[in-house]
C-alpha cells in the first residue's frame, strides 16, 4: 500500500470513490464552517446588498417606465425587479469577489503545504468554495429576495422547469466563478503578486456578468459575443435570465448548456494551469 | 512647520514605495480609471433603452453623474483611505498612530498616497466639463460660481461620509461592508436624478442624509430647471452648504469614537 494509512483522507483515482466523496465533503464542510464563524459580517453584507438592491431597482424601473412598451431589453417591470433583487442575493452566493486566498498563499509560500496534501489543489479549493457557496445560499440569498418581495412586485416562474434550471444554473455559476478566480489567483505563480489581475477582474466581472445592468441592454451583437466568447454572463446573468424566464424554453435551456460548457472548460483549464505551475514553482522565502 | 515636515516625510515614503513597483502602479492607475469610465458607460447603456429617465434627458443625467464622479473621486483620493480604519482597529495598527505626536486623522489619511486615482479624477472633471457644454448652460456669475463650488462641496460631503462610516469601526469592528452602502451607495444614489426613487427612499437618502443636495439640486440650478419635487429655485445655489453640517457631524462622531477606542491589547 506504499505506506498510505487507511485513515488518510485522500482524493485519487486509485482509492475507493466513497473515500474521495467523504474527503470532498469534509473539505466542503470546513469551507462552510469558516464562513459560518463571521455572523456579523453576514448581517453587514446583507444590509449593503439590500441598499444596492433599492438603488439599482428604482433606476431600472425608471428606465422601464420611459422605454417603448415598458420593456427595456425585453424585461417587464416585475422581471427587472426580480433580476435586481435575486442578483443582489446571488452576488455573494456566486462569490465573484471572493477573498484572494490562493494568490496570498503563493506569495507567502504557504502553497507548499497545499501541494503536500493527498488531494489535488484545484479539487481541494473547489470543495472549500462549494462549502462557502452552501453557506451563502442559506444566509445571503433570502434577505434581499424577501425585502425585494415586500417592496416590489417580483415575477413568479410559470414553467415547471424554471426552478430546477435555476438551481443548476446557480451551481454552474458558482463553479464558473471559482474557475475564473482560481485562474486569476494562479497568475501569482508567475507574477508573484496577483494584485493587478485581481483589480482588473473586480472591475471587469462586475459589469460583464450583468451586475450593473442586464446585458440585454447592450447592442445584440455585443451581448451574443459576451455569451459565447466569455464566461462572464454565465456568472450571474444566465441564472437570473433563467429565473425570470427572459427567453423561450429552448433558449432558456440552451443558455444553461453554454454555461455548463464554460464551467467545465474553466475547471479543466484551472487543472492544467495548476500542473504547469507545480513544475516551475519555487517556493518563496525558503 | 515641524508637523508639516512630518506629514511630508510620511507622504514622501509612500511616493517612493509607489515608484518601486511601476508596472503595478500603471495597472492600478488604469483600472481605477476604468471604474469611473464604467459608471459613465452605464448611464449611456441605460439611455439606449429610453430617452428620459425620471423626466431627465441623457445630457442632464450625465451632468449629475459627472458632478458626483468628480466630487466622489476627489474625496476618495484625499480621505478615502480612512476606509481601512476597521483593519487598523482590529490589527492594533491604530496604536502606533496614537502614540505619535501628530493628529490622528491626518496621519491615517497619509498612510496611503492614492496617486493611482489621479487619472480617474481627471476623467471625472473631463466628463463634468463635457456635460456642462452639452447642456448649453446659460451662464451667469452665480452659475459659474456654483459650477466651481458644487464638485468641491460634493467632495467635502463625501469626505465627511467616508469619515462617518469609518468611525463605525470604533463601535462595531465587524461592520464590514455597511460603510459601502453609504459611500459607494451614496455615490450611486446621486448619480441619477432623484425623481426615480420612491418617496420614502428619497426622503431618507436625499433629504434626511442630505445626498439630494450633492448633485441633483445644484444640477437643476445649473440647468435652470424648476424642481419637479417642489424645492425652490434658490435651493440649488444653497445646496453646497450641506457639507457644513456633514463635516460638523463627522468631526463630532470621529472625536467621540477616538476617545472611546480601546486597544486590542495584543
Amino acid at each position: 500500500m506504499g505506506g498510505i494509512d487507511a485513515s488518510v483522507l485522500t482524493i485519487s483515482p486509485g482509492r475507493p470513490l466513497r473515500l474521495s466523496i467523504t474527503t470532498f465533503g469534509a473539505l466542503a464542510w470546513s469551507g462552510f464552517r469558516r464562513y459560518a464563524t463571521y455572523r456579523q459580517a453576514t448581517i453587514a453584507g446583507s444590509f449593503t446588498n439590500i441598499v444596492f438592491g433599492f438603488l439599482r431597482c428604482y433606476v431600472l424601473l425608471a428606465v422601464a417606465h420611459g422605454a417603448t412598451g415598458g420593456r427595456p431589453g425585453g424585461y417587464d417591470g416585475a422581471q427587472l425587479a426580480t433580476f435586481v433583487w435575486v442578483g443582489q442575493g446571488l452576488l455573494t452566493v456566486v462569490g465573484i469577489w471572493g477573498p484572494p486566498d490562493l494568490s496570498d498563499r503563493i506569495r507567502t509560500g504557504d502553497v507548499a503545504s497545499d501541494l503536500l496534501r493527498p488531494v489535488p489543489p484545484v479539487t481541494a479549493y473547489l470543495a472549500a468554495d462549494l462549502g462557502r457557496f452552501g453557506h451563502a445560499v442559506l444566509t445571503r440569498l433570502v434577505g434581499p429576495v424577501i425585502v425585494g418581495a415586500i417592496f416590489f412586485t417580483l415575477a413568479a416562474p410559470t414553467r415547471w422547469q424554471t426552478i430546477p434550471l435555476f438551481v443548476i444554473s446557480t451551481l454552474l455559476a458558482a463553479v464558473g466563478s471559482f474557475g475564473c478566480r482560481f485562474l486569476i489567483n494562479a497568475t501569482a505563480y508567475w507574477l508573484h503578486d496577483a494584485r493587478g489581475p485581481l483589480v482588473l477582474w473586480t472591475l471587469g466581472s462586475g459589469v460583464l456578468c450583468g451586475l450593473y445592468f442586464p446585458l440585454r441592454l447592450l447592442p445584440e451583437w455585443l451581448a451574443v459575443t459576451l455569451w459565447v466568447a466569455t464566461p462572464f454572463p454565465g456568472l450571474l446573468q444566465t441564472p437570473l435570465d433563467t429565473l425570470v424566464e427572459r427567453d423561450p424554453p429552448v433558449q432558456q435551456a440552451g443558455l444553461v448548456v453554454i454555461q455548463a460548457i464554460w464551467a467545465v472548460a474553466l475547471l479543466a483549464l484551472a487543472g492544467t494551469v495548476q500542473r504547469r505551475a507545480e513544475r516551475k514553482l519555487v517556493v518563496q522565502g525558503g | 512647520m515641524g508637523e508639516l515636515r512630518a506629514y511630508a516625510a510620511l507622504l514622501g515614503g509612500k511616493a517612493r514605495s509607489l515608484a518601486a513597483y511601476r508596472t503595478s502602479f500603471a495597472i492600478e492607475l488604469l483600472s481605477n480609471l476604468g471604474s469611473t469610465v464604467l459608471d459613465v458607460v452605464t448611464v449611456f447603456v441605460l439611455y439606449r433603452a429610453t430617452a428620459m429617465v425620471g423626466g431627465f434627458t441623457l445630457a442632464e443625467s450625465l451632468l449629475m453623474t459627472a458632478l458626483t464622479a468628480a466630487g466622489f473621486v476627489l474625496a476618495d483620493l484625499t480621505v478615502g483611505n480612512i476606509d481601512d480604519l476597521k483593519r487598523y482597529v482590529r490589527a492594533g495598527t491604530l496604536d502606533t498612530v496614537l502614540i505619535r505626536p501628530l493628529r490622528v486623522l491626518p496621519q491615517l489619511i497619509c498612510m496611503d498616497l492614492p496617486l493611482r486615482k489621479l487619472l480617474r479624477l481627471a476623467f471625472g472633471v473631463f466628463v463634468y466639463v463635457a456635460a456642462l457644454v452639452a447642456n448649453h448652460v446659460h451662464w451667469t456669475p452665480a452659475r459659474l460660481a456654483l459650477a466651481v463650488v458644487a464638485p468641491i462641496a460634493a467632495a467635502v460631503f463625501f469626505g465627511a461620509i467616508f469619515v462617518l462610516t469609518a468611525s463605525l469601526a470604533f463601535w462595531w469592528v465587524e461592520s464590514g461592508e455597511v460603510g459601502a452602502a453609504f459611500t459607494y451607495g451614496g455615490r450611486d444614489f446621486t448619480s441619477y436624478p432623484i425623481t426615480v426613487y420612491s418617496d420614502w427612499f428619497r426622503g431618507v437618502f436625499a433629504y434626511a442624509l442630505g445626498f439630494g443636495l450633492v448633485s441633483y439640486q445644484p444640477a437643476l440650478a445649473l440647468l435652470g430647471r424648476t424642481d419637479p419635487l417642489g424645492l425652490p429655485a434658490w435651493s440649488g445655489y444653497a445646496a453646497p452648504l450641506v457639507c457644513v453640517p456633514a463635516v460638523a457631524v463627522a468631526a463630532l462622531i470621529w472625536r467621540i469614537g477616538i476617545r472611546r477606542y480601546r486597544s486590542t491589547g495584543s
